[in-house]
């Protein structure tokens, strides 16, 4: 078993319950260059994203949402040779200079991949591990836990009499909506999620669309997106990036609608990319 | 589906129409031939295992014949009375081989880790070189080393051994000893040192392959790298690693020459893992030469053969600790 718990920054008091309202910026980004090696992945951008709001990034391959989105929690750090500079702040505090232990910022943001990726334990534990990093419960409490976060992920019903089988025994949608559920455990405050649906049949994106917007009352969401009639669907604001650039940045309605670059409009007609 | 097959059905039809050669024919019948070829060179190796088998087999059934089940249980092993037993030999192989995967297993998922997840790109090969290397040393020259470097530079540490574990209640009976330097401990760390390249190579090459996402999902809800290492890359890689733990521990069981120049080549039972003592594969290697009478050869190939069923019985159990942990998993259910 692994150590006493880390404090889960939640506990920290203040701080992020004083800041907190509606409209709040949670994610500030500021002159964010990103290289992985000589390449220029993220060319000086800037966005604001706001809390408990679904934010989409939209764009043609290789335009940077992903990596972007992995500046968030400082993903990319787990490889040598990929390099940020500028400032993310986020509740204020600049994350790239932080130090504070990594694991604190990240336990703040839940991340979801492209494919599903349960880790190789029971359905129950996939939960509970995460849990267990923060917060020392016992058998009963860590019970109730697991059995809320899986409600939570409307997934309960569908598994509740094989708990104890491997996350890998399930479908690809379940698994997918078991690895959203793990990301909540641990009571993030924002929730990133990179390209979530693009493995998924359409039912169980839908699925996993109704999660979004449930999601979006406790968190701040942050979604990478090739669908473009998903991000239209599941969004508050979107972010149209091209080349490693931020485009242009809005209310989805308005970029979907009127945006006011052609490149944008170029490429939600279906004219590029 | 249908289309391809139909597209390859039609091939050979076409091919009979352009030319009118034994074209497809010839292909068919290459291919019939390669087939039973690789069929061939797979059965060899049944074959050749079945083979030393039988061999032994037979050229020890003289000795288990005479000496029946004591000859697995009795400690006496005496050429010159010809009486022959065989488990001071089966314990020492056994524990010589326990020491090295003690030592070795930790060791290798360090390394295995450090090369996969930790160390900076420019590290990675040279590294990964040097374990494929310390691989490729021959093991007569590890005996060498292990008799004229290792042994007389552990022997110094050995009164320290005595007077700490040794003075233990209980497991301090493992520690005692005159301070030789040779003995099982030593044999058992030169055969530790010697299979963790193998261990080593296989769990870098398996932990590399773990789906970076997968891990990243861990590092992602703030888990360090032993957290990430010990409860996501191990587990996920666990048959492989298993298969590395157990392809070193059958080196260990049938290393001979470094272990006959360090163990001590003692045919008596010691508690003590500082005293010397033997394994199958020793002394094998030490009295063969020497086996004059008909009995005395037949108990050596007898040894043998023991230590062949052993090497079977470690590899069937280690097929069933993957079963059950499959199946507390519910993968099987």
């Amino acid at each position: 078993m692994s150590a006493t718990p880390r404090i889960h920054p939640r506990a920290e008091p203040g701080e992020t319950a004083a800041t907190a309202g509606m409209g709040a910026i949670k994610i500030d980004v500021r002159s964010l260059n990103f290289h992985y090696g000589r390449f220029q992945a993220l060319k000086d951008v800037s966005i604001q994203i706001e809390e408990r709001q679904v934010t989409a990034f939209i764009g043609p391959s290789g335009c940077g949402k992903s990596t972007l989105l992995r500046t968030f929690n400082r993903m990319f750090e787990i490889y040598p040779e990929q390099r940020a500079e500028g400032e993310i702040l986020v509740d204020g505090e600049n994350i790239l200079r932080s130090k504070k232990d990594i694991a604190l910022i990240r336990a703040k943001i839940g991340m979801v991949f492209q494919k599903p990726t349960p880790f190789p334990m029971s359905i129950f534990e996939n939960i509970a591990f995460g849990i267990r990093l923060y917060e020392k419960l016992s058998k009963a409490e860590m019970h109730v836990r697991v059995e809320g976060c899986l409600r939570q992920a409307a997934l309960w019903d569908e598994v509740k009499d094989k708990l104890h089988q491997t996350g890998t025994s399930l479908s690809g949608g379940q698994q997918q909506r078991l690895c959203i559920a793990r990301a909540v455990a641990i009571k993030p405050e924002i929730v990133l999620l990179d390209e979530p649906c693009s493995a998924l049949d359409p039912i169980s994106t839908a699925k996993v669309e109704e999660m979004i917007e449930e999601l979006k009352n406790n968190y701040t969401v942050v979604i990478v997106t090739h669908n473009m009639q998903q991000a239209a669907r599941v969004s508050d604001k979107t972010a149209f990036m091209y080349l490693g650039e931020l485009i242009e940045f809005g209310d989805t309605e308005k970029i979907f609608t009127k945006p006011d670059k052609k490149q944008t409009e170029d490429y939600i007609t279906g004219r590029f990319g | 589906m249908k289309v391809s097959e139909a597209a390859r059905d039609a091939q050979p039809i076409a091919a009979t129409a352009d030319k009118k050669s034994a074209g497809p024919r010839a292909r068919i019948s290459a291919d019939f031939l390669f087939r039973n070829l690789s069929a061939a060179v797979a059965m060899l190796v049944a074959i050749s295992l079945l083979g030393i088998l039988i061999a032994l087999w037979r050229e020890g059934w003289d000795a288990l014949h005479h000496f029946g089940w004591r000859f697995l249980v009795s400690t006496s092993w005496n050429p010159v009375s010809e009486h022959f037993g065989a488990l001071v030999f089966i314990v020492g192989t056994l524990i010589s081989s326990a020491i090295a995967l003690i030592i070795a297993v930790p060791v290798s998922f360090g390394i295995a880790l450090f090369i996969s997840e930790m160390a900076p790109r420019w590290l990675r090969n040279p590294v990964s070189a040097a374990i494929e290397l310390l691989a490729a040393i021959p093991s007569v020259i590890y005996g060498m080393w292990g008799l004229l470097v290792f042994a007389p530079w552990f022997g110094n540490f050995e009164p320290w051994i005595n007077d700490h574990l040794g003075a233990l209640p209980g497991i301090g009976l493992l520690f005692q000893g005159p301070p030789m330097g040779i003995g099982m401990l030593s044999a058992g760390i030169v055969l530790g040192i010697m299979i963790i390249p193998f261990i080593a190579a296989i769990m870098r090459d398996v932990f590399l392959i773990t789906p970076a996402p997968l891990k990243e999902s861990a590092y992602a809800m703030g888990a360090t790298k032993w957290e990430v290492a010990r409860k996501v890359i191990l587990p996920y890689t666990r048959t492989a690693v298993t298969g590395g733990i157990f392809l070193g521990l059958g080196r260990a069981l049938g290393e001979t020459m470094a272990v006959t120049f360090i163990i001590g080549n003692a045919d008596n039972l010691s508690a003590s893992l500082l005293m010397p003592g033997s394994s199958i594969a020793s002394v094998i290697a030490n009295e063969f030469t020497e086996a004059t009478t008909h009995l005395y050869k037949s108990a050596l190939l007898a040894l043998g053969l023991i230590l062949f069923v052993i090497t079977f019985i470690v590899l069937v159990l280690a097929k069933m600790l993957l079963l059950r942990l499959d199946r507390m998993e519910g993968r099987k259910a």
